[in-house]
């Protein structure tokens, strides 16, 4: 049995939407993980509640490649409806398991693939009696199944299940006996395990498994985020409503009753912005989270939030657009609309983090950043990483850290203060001193708007005041490019003349692409984005390199004209990949993107190399 | 525009609150809105009800939107934090800034375009959460600031400047508030102080969402038709020349007469209106009746003044969302970081 099946393949559940197929799905992603092999797992799914076809990918991985992958070894084709495609997707010498419950004749099966049948429904209506029983336990059934035929410890999905169920004990045995009629069929009528099969291993070290939208939200909690608003979108929902159900364990004083956390769902995503503008002027932590749609209503606020200096905390979970897009596919493709949102010279601040871990510390330095630089911040988050659940880093906090408010005085400083300016720079950074209101009877009180005003916030459309104006926010945002998070860079194993850079959700795919590249022989230096505005390193990695590809999960190579525009590079230095269809960037896509690129300049290269030995 | 400097010497004869303040202290900036604009009597009304509550005028914060109406938060309390945030979106700052901090008095104050139009949204939803505040609408029927275009408050079949009728219906935003489940909703005229003082006051002691429609003339942009000989030349001049070439100053329209009695108000540009102050016996706590009631006397052509409607009991926001006692943005890391230990709990909940 080749050792390549050992602990390295892809699963793909086919279900029907609302079918309850998803927490069987997880348990059996989670027992592997439990036996010390990685796994990534990825939700396909439609926009509909129920009826449409979903799927759940899984990839198990002893070195630990945890990017989509691209083709599929074995798939549990549990719906009709995609039953077709789904049998195409399977990669020659895969695996298909189906419910043989109603005959399927051979000529419907491919002949390069084995096919496992297995009498999913026929079991259930035997042993069960309640209608909605036999349906809600076919997902154990097969999990019982896959189980004998891929060698996972029963013992693990048991003790998971006895976890989930812990305050439920009446679910527990039905649910194991579900499983075991599953094992027990597939042990008795196929030679188990098949060839892909689980080894326990101890790969998975002190990994947490856990989705960047929760990651996020905690991330809102550690930091100190007392309001939230925010209007339901996918996928960016799961962020507010984790939110809430962290609050509700570490926010909510059990013995008063009360929360120490306001959680708002607006009527749209212009109040949710107007919100937590209202907040932060107000001197609370605030945030809200959303996807491109809304990022597009909350324009005009944004702008406002920039050039009154208000703090601001936005998470933006990308997705494909427009509205009526691709609300359910994953995309990097709101990077220009955020960096340079609203009107007038506006310019704000992104982080971008790559995995659930950076989503949590991302989650909680943004509002050290907002409220330090008095300004937007976005979290540019996307789908891939907000909504599956990926194997990450466990979160990390140290209780020395402190929240940095920024400069804000209080009555005692005002009272010493000959004279307040609101928009003064009296420290040369660009950072003008706020207060709050209420905080002085006579001192420090002042009316917030837009421009049109001097740097004592007195009413004022001269020209002069505005450019002044103009110029201390350019300064404020150039001293950010050594404050933000640096970009990292990582060298190739041979001295490389040729580097890459990448960001967010692409970190796992590109991972792998790199040493399958280092494999194929070609080494590459890279570059992971994490801030924007950049750092200087940014500019000097792409100086340092003949030619320089950048990957990107949209279609106009926004990062690109970021860099072209803000760096002054060359652009036909940077070679665009460009991965867009919704579903995640895979290392297969990259590997042969660079290696076809590459292949292209050979000619030149050699007439060089006979040039240069003549 | 009014440019009258007032005199920076304080009088040692002015008269002192509780807390040390004197009327002057309820003041703000000069006022640069058109000499006689109603929008100017609601903010010597606001100074008069804060003045006469004796609040301390820092502890509170005043909102708003865009338009001639929304630059009046300059024009008074001095002392207070204020926001002139984006057009019709003031009632979603207002709630923002009421959930950081539930201690301080929130004054919110908008126009007809504002909260009718663009705003109607917001409008409807910061009364629907019972957000503890005073929101004034200050109506003038048209858009002041972007030079007299018809606000959805215009009656339907009234002409513009331009000459343009109005086709649609009008929003009747008291009516709204009311069905909106606003717990104090009034009406007052910008020229009856003595009515409209202690409505703001009224406003300002109630807990809960508190909305007050006043009807405020528009000097500039409701001079159109059966005004006098002097002003009928201004608006041919005008006309002529497309544009607001010449404006004449002109008085304030002021009112004042009794409860359950009919007062017709004419303005600048002729046209009148029928303030009908509610009589003593009415029922404010009646909210069907206090409907009923609008109603009838919409059909009969009555602006009907007054206090319409209390509902004295009603939980505000932060009541609905259990929020603790201490204003969120007093909390610090103590209260809001979970801390190290229970992040090593959650990480291993999570393997
Ligand atoms: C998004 C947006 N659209 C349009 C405007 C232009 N604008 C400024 S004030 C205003 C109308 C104000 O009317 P109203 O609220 O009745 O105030 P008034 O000036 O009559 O007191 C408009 C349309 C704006 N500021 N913002
Ligand atoms: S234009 Fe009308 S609303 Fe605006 S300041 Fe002049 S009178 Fe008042
Ligand atoms: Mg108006």
């Amino acid at each position: 049995m080749p050792e390549r099946k050992i602990n390295n393949f892809v699963i793909k559940f086919a279900n029907v939407n609302g079918s309850g197929s998803a927490s069987a799905n997880k348990l059996f992603a989670r027992s592997i993980l439990r036996m010390g092999v990685p796994v990534s797992a990825r939700n396909i799914f439609p926009s509909n509640i129920q009826g449409l076809p979903t799927w759940y990918e899984v990839r198990v991985s002893e070195k630990g490649h945890l990017g989509s992958r691209g083709g599929v070894d074995i798939m549990v084709a549990m719906n009709a409806q995609s039953w077709n495609q789904d049998q195409l997707d399977i990669e020659s010498g895969g695996y298909l398991i189906y419910d043989s419950s109603r005959p399927v004749p051979a000529s419907k099966f491919r002949t390069d693939i084995t096919v496992i049948g297995i009498p999913i429904t026929d079991i259930c209506n035997r042993e069960f009696k309640d209608p909605r029983q036999r349906q809600l336990f076919r997902n154990m059934v097969y999990l019982g199944a896959l189980s004998s035929l891929l060698a996972i410890d029963i013992a693990e999905v048991e003790r998971l299940i006895q976890e989930q169920f812990s305050s439920k004990e009446a679910l527990v045995s039905p649910n194991v006996q579900a499983l075991h009629f599953g094992m027990d069929y597939a042990a008795e009528h196929f030679d188990c395990p098949i060839g892909f099969r689980v080894k326990r291993s101890s790969s998975v070290g002190s990994k947490i498994f856990i989705d960047g939208n929760s990651a996020a939200a905690l991330g809102c909690v550690y930091g100190g985020a007392t309001v939230a608003a925010w209007y339901p979108i996918t996928p960016s929902s799961s962020l507010a409503e984790s939110y809430e159900k962290f609050c509700k364990t570490y926010r909510h004083d059990h013995d008063t009753g009360r929360n120490s956390f306001a959680s708002i769902q607006a009527e749209d995503e212009l109040a949710s912005i107007g919100m937590v503008i209202g907040a932060s002027w107000n001197g609370a932590r605030a945030f809200t989270c959303t996807s491109g749609p809304g990022i597009s209503l909350m324009q005009e606020f944004i702008g406002l939030a920039y050039f009154a200096e208000i703090p601001a905390v936005i998470f933006d979970v990308q997705r494909g657009g427009p509205s009526t897009g691709m609300p359910t596919r994953t995309q990097q493709s709101d990077i220009l609309s955020c960096a340079y949102a609203s009107h007038g010279d506006t310019k704000q601040i992104l982080l971008i983090p790559s995995d659930p871990k950076e989503c949590f510390d991302f989650g909680y330095q943004a509002f050290d950043f907002a409220e330090k630089f008095q300004t937007p911040v976005f979290v540019m988050s996307d789908l891939d990483i907000g909504m599956n659940d990926h194997l990450t880093d466990p979160l990390e906090w140290n209780d020395e850290i402190t929240y940095d408010r920024g400069k804000i005085l209080s009555k005692e400083s005002l009272d010493e203060l000959a004279q307040f300016g609101r928009y003064l720079d009296v420290d040369g950074d660009g950072v003008p001193y706020r207060t709050l209101p209420g905080t002085h009877p006579s001192k420090g009180a002042f009316f917030t708007r837009g421009t049109s005003r001097d740097r004592y916030a007195k009413y004022s459309e001269s020209g002069v005041d505005y450019q002044d104006n103009m110029q201390r926010l350019q300064r404020k945002f150039e001293q950010l490019r050594t404050q933000l998070p640096a970009a990292i860079i990582e060298e190739g194993k041979t001295k490389a003349s040729i580097g890459v850079i990448y960001y967010g959700s692409t970190e796992p795919a590109m991972k792998e692409a790199l040493q399958y590249l280092e494999e194929d022989g070609v080494s590459l230096d890279s570059m992971r984005i994490r801030a924007f505005p950049f750092g200087d390193e940014v500019s000097e990695f792409i100086d340092s390199y003949d030619r320089v590809f950048l990957v990107e999960q949209n279609r106009d190579a926004q990062m690109k004209s970021l860099l072209v525009s803000e760096c002054n590079v060359d652009p036909n230095r940077i070679t665009s990949i460009l991965h867009y269809n919704g579903s995640p960037i895979t290392a297969r896509f990259i590997r042969s993107e660079i290696t076809q690129s590459l292949d292209a300049l050979k000619p030149s290269r050699k007439r060089k190399s006979i040039s240069q030995k003549s | 525009m009014t440019f009258i400097a007032k005199p920076k010497l304080r009088h040692p004869e002015l008269q002192r609150n509780k807390h040390g303040f004197t009327r002057r202290d309820y003041e703000g900036a000069v006022s640069t809105l058109c000499a006689g604009c109603g929008h100017d009597s609601i903010s010597a009304a606001i100074i008069q009800a804060c003045y006469e509550l004796e609040l301390p005028p820092h502890r509170v914060a005043k909102l708003s939107g865009i338009g001639c109406s929304s630059k009046t938060p300059t024009y008074f309390l001095g002392n207070a934090h204020g926001f002139n945030s984006v057009h019709g979106r003031m009632p979603s700052v207002l709630t923002g800034a009421n959930l950081a901090n539930r201690d301080l008095i929130y004054l919110g104050v908008s126009g007809d375009g504002d909260s009718a139009s663009i705003g109607l949204g917001q409008f409807a939803h910061i009364l629907r959460r019972g957000v503890n505040m005073v929101y004034i609408v200050e109506n003038n029927g048209v858009y002041g600031l972007t030079k007299g275009q018809f606000s959805a408050t215009a009656d339907r079949g009234s002409k513009s400047k331009r000459g343009v009728e109005n086709h649609s219906a009008s929003i009747d935003l008291v009516m709204l508030a009311i069905e909106l489940g606003a717990t104090y909703v009034a009406r007052g005229f910008s020229g009856d102080k003595s009515q409209l003082v202690p409505l703001i006051k009224g406003a300002i002691s109630h807990r809960g969402a508190a909305f007050i429609d006043c009807i405020s003339p528009c000097i500039a942009f409701n001079n159109h038709s059966g005004s006098t000989k002097g002003f009928d030349y201004v608006r041919e001049h005008n006309e002529a020349v497309n544009f607001l070439d010449v404006m004449t100053p002109r008085d304030e329209i002021t009112a004042d007469y009794a409860p359950g009695s009919v007062q017709e108000i004419k303005q600048h540009d002729g046209t009148v209106l029928r303030l009908r102050k509610i009589s003593e016996d009415y029922d404010v706590h009646d909210r069907v009746a206090a409907m009923h009631y609008l109603q009838k006397s919409k059909a009969a052509g009555d602006i009907v003044t007054g206090v319409l409607h209390v509902d004295p009991e009603s939980p505000d926001l932060h009541d609905t969302l259990g929020t603790v006692s201490a204003p969120l943005n007093s909390l610090g890391k103590k209260e809001l970081c979970p801390g190290k230990s229970a992040i090593d709990k959650f990480n291993a909940a999570r393997r």
